[in-house]
């Protein structure tokens, strides 16, 4: 689904060059459920714009779906931001001044979808997400975990087949954060991959496998194992 | 994808009223100031005889002073008017289709009897030849003009202005009866159409924007009834002039000559025609100057008379230098917007939105913008030519055909409009396009 070969990124200013990725490689397979962690600093946000094409990057092979993109116009990578990838954000980032239905019709409408298929979805999405009776209300009428339900619900009415949620609970109390991630395994099961970018130990332990990133390098890299210590914690406790 | 975007400019507009209505209003007022200007600009320099540009012509002989040029600022340039005997000459040709001279007369003009209760009139009478009006098209609402005959005899006939049978025969058919100018009594055999030329290119004496005359008569009555020009009458030669014959013999210029002349090889005779009038009256003693024997096109005829004056042009040039600075105000509250708006932007990147459709969402906001500013300008422009009317309004009339909203001025506030529309949102849209969406949702 993801796979990253030796990529580099390095940010330059007048005064220094910061090498946010080096040598920075990963797979991830169709259908996975991965948790991307790291302390601050770490690279983990510059991964994440990379891996949503959101970034180039300098050095290195990316391939998403199949696809290289390498040397892809702004067209083209737009293209397949909007099909193969849904984003979740840990403020939401919903547009305030549109409904709940018009913030999921967005990425809908860069696909030039036809209006009853975009209303299909839509309200698919928000039946998903348990919002669809509030469908015509604003953001700003919703809680933060249901905000965050509606950023879902945005991200997967596209059906993309691989999802990058970056914090997704981290304006969340613990109750709606359960939820959340509650949701997310929902629709890893339905066969999503999903990346999850985090700094939460007790979220990763949900993950199928843990990503350990330090100074722009993947540093631990194995699946989750039941009764042990997170992956996470292990690298640190190492190190 | 275009109805979208300008749901979403609706969207973005209205949750901004203050901003939006202070750009609205500032290429509202851009457009109208332009708008204004060009009308009464494009009304003062346009040539209402168009079609026939290149049949009609002024003639101009230079018979002035030896010494001296008739014109110190344009010495160029030969008098205006013709003296009587060489316009008469010229008309006399045979080489025109058409051949008119002309002054302007001044007089009483009143009901032929008792009066019929409206009161006599002074008035600018035109004196001119029968073909005037098949040589400037002057439409007509009822009869027509008279013959050539009519000239030579001369025959007491006389066509109306539209208004002036309005004023005397209640708007009727009054082709027929008669009228009263001065002491003389005159046949009616045509009332004119609307008819309100401006510039009014064929006589620009005491200026380019007078309403059209009252009534027309036969040339020929000149010298039986001595008819004085109420135009200009210029003369440059001491004479001794002890009689109205001895006026029209003299070197005084006062008459108006143009002439149609349907293709180049008629031109070209006529020029040749004036070249050897002119030598001839050489040998005899005149036309002492170099060769300035001119046929002059109408559009020609307005810039050499300067009818648009180069004032008039700086009002034009400051017109669109007051649009630059408020689009350039609209450019900064855009760019203003757009960037305060950039997370939101960052997101629909995220999303899927490319820059060229980021571009084209902000391109149709700034576009609606400039949509309203128009409707508003050209309202705007609608006030502002009213109140021009209203400050013009006496006692030059002609200037107030000019300053109406019309066509022309619709589609130049349209042309505006798109102008305005790309110059004021092309930047921030590009600016907006370019932005990295990443950084903006971090801050987000």
């Amino acid at each position: 689904m993801l796979a990253m070969r030796h990529i580099s990124k390095v940010f330059r200013t007048d005064l220094i060059e910061t090498h946010a990725l080096r040598d920075f490689s990963l797979e991830v397979a169709e259908g996975e459920f991965v948790a991307v962690t790291g302390p601050s600093g770490s690279g983990k946000t510059t991964f994440l714009n990379v891996a949503g094409l959101l970034e180039g990057f300098d050095t290195g092979t990316y391939h998403l779906d199949g696809v290289d993109t390498n040397g892809l116009s702004d067209d083209a990578r737009s293209r397949l931001r909007n099909e193969k990838i849904g984003f979740i954000f840990q403020s939401f980032n919903l547009i305030p001044d549109l409904d709940i239905f018009d913030n999921v019709d967005v990425p809908l409408r860069y696909r030039r979808m036809k209006a009853a298929e975009r209303r299909e979805r839509i309200t698919s999405a928000l039946d998903l997400v348990g919002l669809a009776s509030r469908a015509h209300h604003l953001p700003s009428q919703l809680s933060g975990g249901q905000q965050q339900r509606v950023a879902i619900a945005r991200a997967i009415a596209g059906d993309p087949k691989f999802l990058l949620a970056d914090e997704p609970t981290g304006n969340l109390d613990s109750l709606m954060a359960r939820q959340v991630m509650d949701l997310l395994e929902q629709i890893n099961e339905m066969g999503t991959t999903i990346v999850l970018v985090t700094h939460d130990p007790e979220l990763a332990r949900r993950a199928q496998r843990n990503v350990q990133v330090i100074d722009g390098q993947v540093s631990d890299f194995r699946p989750y194992e039941p009764h042990a210590q997170p992956a996470t914690f292990a690298a640190a406790a190492a190190g | 994808m275009f109805g979208y975007y300008i749901k979403l400019a609706a969207h973005s507009l209205r949750r901004n009223p203050g901003i939006t209505s202070l750009m609205v209003l500032a290429v509202a007022l851009g457009i109208a100031v332009c708008v204004v200007t060009l009308t009464v600009h494009h009304g003062m320099s346009s040539n209402p005889l168009w079609w026939k540009n290149d049949r009609v012509y002024a003639v101009t002989l230079d018979s002035w002073d030896p010494e001296q040029p008739a014109d110190d600022k344009h010495p160029d340039l030969p008098p205006p008017q013709l003296t009587w005997r060489d316009a008469e000459a010229v008309t006399a040709s045979g080489i025109p289709q058409h051949a008119v001279r002309m002054f302007k007369g001044y007089g009483v003009i009143s009901n032929d009897g008792d009066g019929g209760g409206v009161r006599p009139e002074n008035s600018i009478v035109r004196v001119t030849s029968a073909d005037f009006f098949d040589l400037f098209d002057v439409p007509f609402r009822y009869g027509g003009g008279w013959k050539a005959a009519a000239d030579a005899a001369p025959e007491p006939v006389a066509v109306l202005s539209s208004e002036t049978n309005e004023r005397f025969f209640g708007g009727a058919n009054s082709v027929g009866r008669t009228i009263r100018w001065n002491d003389r009594v005159y046949r009616i055999v045509g009332v004119l159409g609307e008819w309100h030329p401006a510039p009014t290119f064929y006589d620009l004496n005491n200026g380019a924007f007078q309403d059209p005359e009252a009534m027309y008569v036969p040339i020929g009555w000149a010298p039986s009834l001595e008819l004085e020009s109420a135009g200009n009458t210029n003369c440059w030669k001491p004479e001794s002039i002890d009689s109205f014959a001895g006026f029209l013999a003299s070197e005084c210029i006062w008459i108006q000559v143009w002439v149609e002349l349907p293709d180049a090889a008629a031109r070209t005779r006529m020029q040749a025609w004036l070249d050897s009038y002119v030598a001839g009256e050489r040998r005899s003693g005149r036309f002492q100057r170099p060769d300035n024997n001119r046929l002059t096109p109408i559009d020609e005829w307005l810039r050499i008379n300067e009818v648009v004056r180069d004032d008039n042009r700086m009002l034009v040039a400051l017109a669109f230098a007051f649009l630059a600075v408020c689009l350039i105000n609209t450019v900064g509250l855009l760019l203003a917007k757009f960037l305060g708006r950039a997370a939101i932007t960052g997101v629909r990147r995220a999303l899927g939105a490319s820059r060229r459709q980021v571009f084209l969402q902000h391109l149709a906001e700034a576009g609606m913008i400039a949509a309203v500013g128009a409707v508003l300008g050209v309202a705007l422009s609608a006030l502002g030519l009213h109140a021009l009317r209203v400050m013009y309004a006496s006692p030059r009339e002609g200037f107030t055909g000019l300053m109406h909203v019309n066509a022309w001025s619709l589609g130049v506030a349209v042309a505006i409009a798109v102008g305005a529309a790309l110059a004021a949102g092309l930047y921030p849209a590009w600016r907006i396009g370019r932005i990295a969406p990443s950084v903006y949702l971090k801050s987000q």
